[in-house]
């Protein structure tokens, strides 16, 4: 007979994604933050961020990715970036490329940032900065021009949906002309603003149909110079994406205010009680949280996918999409073609609209440049 | 897929960064979202590879610290290190 509470090993964390602020100048109605934005006022301060930089490399992290909102409204972002590089980490910066100057993004460099992740949000300006709902566009070129210049590697982030689906070949041939090492074409992916906006972002299949060709294509001929990663549009798949290839196992986020969070998505799982630095430290949130060891290993997983061999590969699907469409987030992902709840996803494709309603845009906003 | 030649100098390739992890004690390379962990005989030719030694000047550095060091290993070494996109020669 067992004595002690099971707890599942966990490994140290590869990566952290650090959420600086969710301040951003752009208004994506896909954006990946929480409707209810953390203000400037709850941010972590400076000296907060760097201990947790600290500690998350004390902890294990190898991967720092500094990011929003847009990590650039910080005015402490280049300490942060030195603190990171100087602990041994590789310091990503996930920028919409509004601010990146030549001057900031030299210094960035001089003090060890290693890679730049830049959104794009369409082929052409017209198109992008409707999305985008500012005039970022251009920006965005020379902000890659500047990139190319310091000669670090750049990775091109796209989102794709029902509004830009059609450009995918002029994304990936803008994503070459920037000289991009990576091109992330990721179709969107539905919490927060994106589920918000759901019926106007959802693809049709047409639309996936067309595209896959040509990403396959691309990828291909691209092979030797630029990584293609094509996120596919969950909704339309029989299998659940990986979701953080498993609860608890490679990354952890921390959010503006210091909330610490399995997935960058998980503070729509409102039956979750996360932990803030602020109070508990990080490697203890980590090994012993309750939110962290909520879905972490196999003991948690319903039917059907405990059985299932493909357990092993998607680890049950999406916490955070299981609760927002099924109020379980211990369910098995409802985009699953095995899960009960199946038929919740395919009575939303079939009510996709013909024409799709007007987007609402990301509120809270400011000027970063 | 050729065979590095024994004057060529080998480096990291752009955006790869080779580190010590203290906390899983072992060499680790890094790069965009990515994380490799050489074996320890790879780690030792990877930080001898700074563009300018020769293949052949690692090999024999390499002889002077560890017994029975042979240039064709150390070739072996690259030319997979080459294939998994970590190191580059001209």
């Amino acid at each position: 007979m067992e004595v002690t509470a099971h707890q599942p090993t966990a490994q140290p964390p590869l990566g952290m994604l650090a959420e600086l602020t969710h301040r951003c100048p752009l208004h994506c109605p896909y954006c990946s933050n929480p409707i209810e934005l953390v203000t400037r006022e709850n941010e972590l301060s400076t000296d907060e961020w760097l201990d947790v930089v600290g500690q998350a490399r004390e902890l294990g992290v190898l991967q720092v990715h500094l990011s929003g909102g847009e990590p650039l409204a910080r005015h402490d972002l280049p300490v942060l970036v030195s603190r990171a590089a100087d602990l041994g980490c590789y310091v990503n910066l996930v920028t919409s490329g509004l601010g990146l100057t030549e001057e900031r993004l030299t210094d960035l460099v001089d003090r060890g940032l290693a890679h730049v992740q830049l959104s794009v949000q369409g082929a052409d300006a017209e198109t992008a900065n409707r999305i985008a709902g500012v005039k970022a566009h251009a920006h965005k070129l020379k902000a890659a021009q500047a990139v190319k210049e310091l000669d670090i590697p750049l990775t091109v982030n796209v989102v794709l949906h029902r509004a830009n689906h059609h450009q995918v070949a002029d994304l990936i041939a803008l994503a070459e002309r920037m000289g991009a090492d990576r091109l992330e074409l990721a179709n969107t992916q539905y919490y927060g603003w994106g589920l918000r906006n759901r019926s106007a972002l959802m693809p049709t299949a047409e639309q996936l149909a067309e595209a896959e060709p040509i990403v396959r294509a691309a990828t291909e001929r691209l092979r030797d110079t630029m990584q293609i990663v094509y996120v596919v549009a969950d909704y339309y798949s029989p299998y659940p994406k990986p979701c953080m290839y498993g609860w608890g196992s490679r990354q952890l986020t921390v959010a503006p205010n210091g909330d610490v969070l399995p997935c960058p998505a998980a503070s729509s799982i409102t039956t979750l009680t996360l932990d803030n630095v602020r109070s508990r430290n990080l490697a203890d949130i980590w090994y012993r949280s309750a939110a962290f060891n909520a879905y972490r290993g196999e003991d948690w997983l319903p039917d059907p996918c405990r059985g299932c061999s493909r357990k092993g590969i998607d680890f049950g699907g999406c916490r955070c999409q299981a609760f927002l469409l099924t109020g379980d987030a211990g369910a098995t992902d409802p985009v699953c073609s095995l899960s009960p709840d199946r038929g919740l996803i395919d009575t939303i494709l079939a009510s996709t609209p013909s024409e799709p309603p007007e987007l609402v845009m990301r509120q809270n906003t400011i000027k970063v440049v | 897929m050729s065979m590095i030649g024994l004057d060529s100098a080998p480096r990291l390739r752009r955006g790869v960064r080779l580190t010590y992890d203290k906390t899983r004690e072992t060499h680790v390379l890094l790069f965009p979202e990515g994380v490799l962990v050489p074996n320890k005989t790879a780690a030792a030719v990877l930080e001898l590879c700074d563009g300018v030694a020769t293949v052949a000047e690692i090999a024999a550095e390499l002889g002077r610290r560890y017994e029975g060091v042979r240039v064709e290993d150390v070739r072996n070494v690259l030319t997979r290190l080459e294939e998994r996109r970590v190191v580059e020669w001209k």
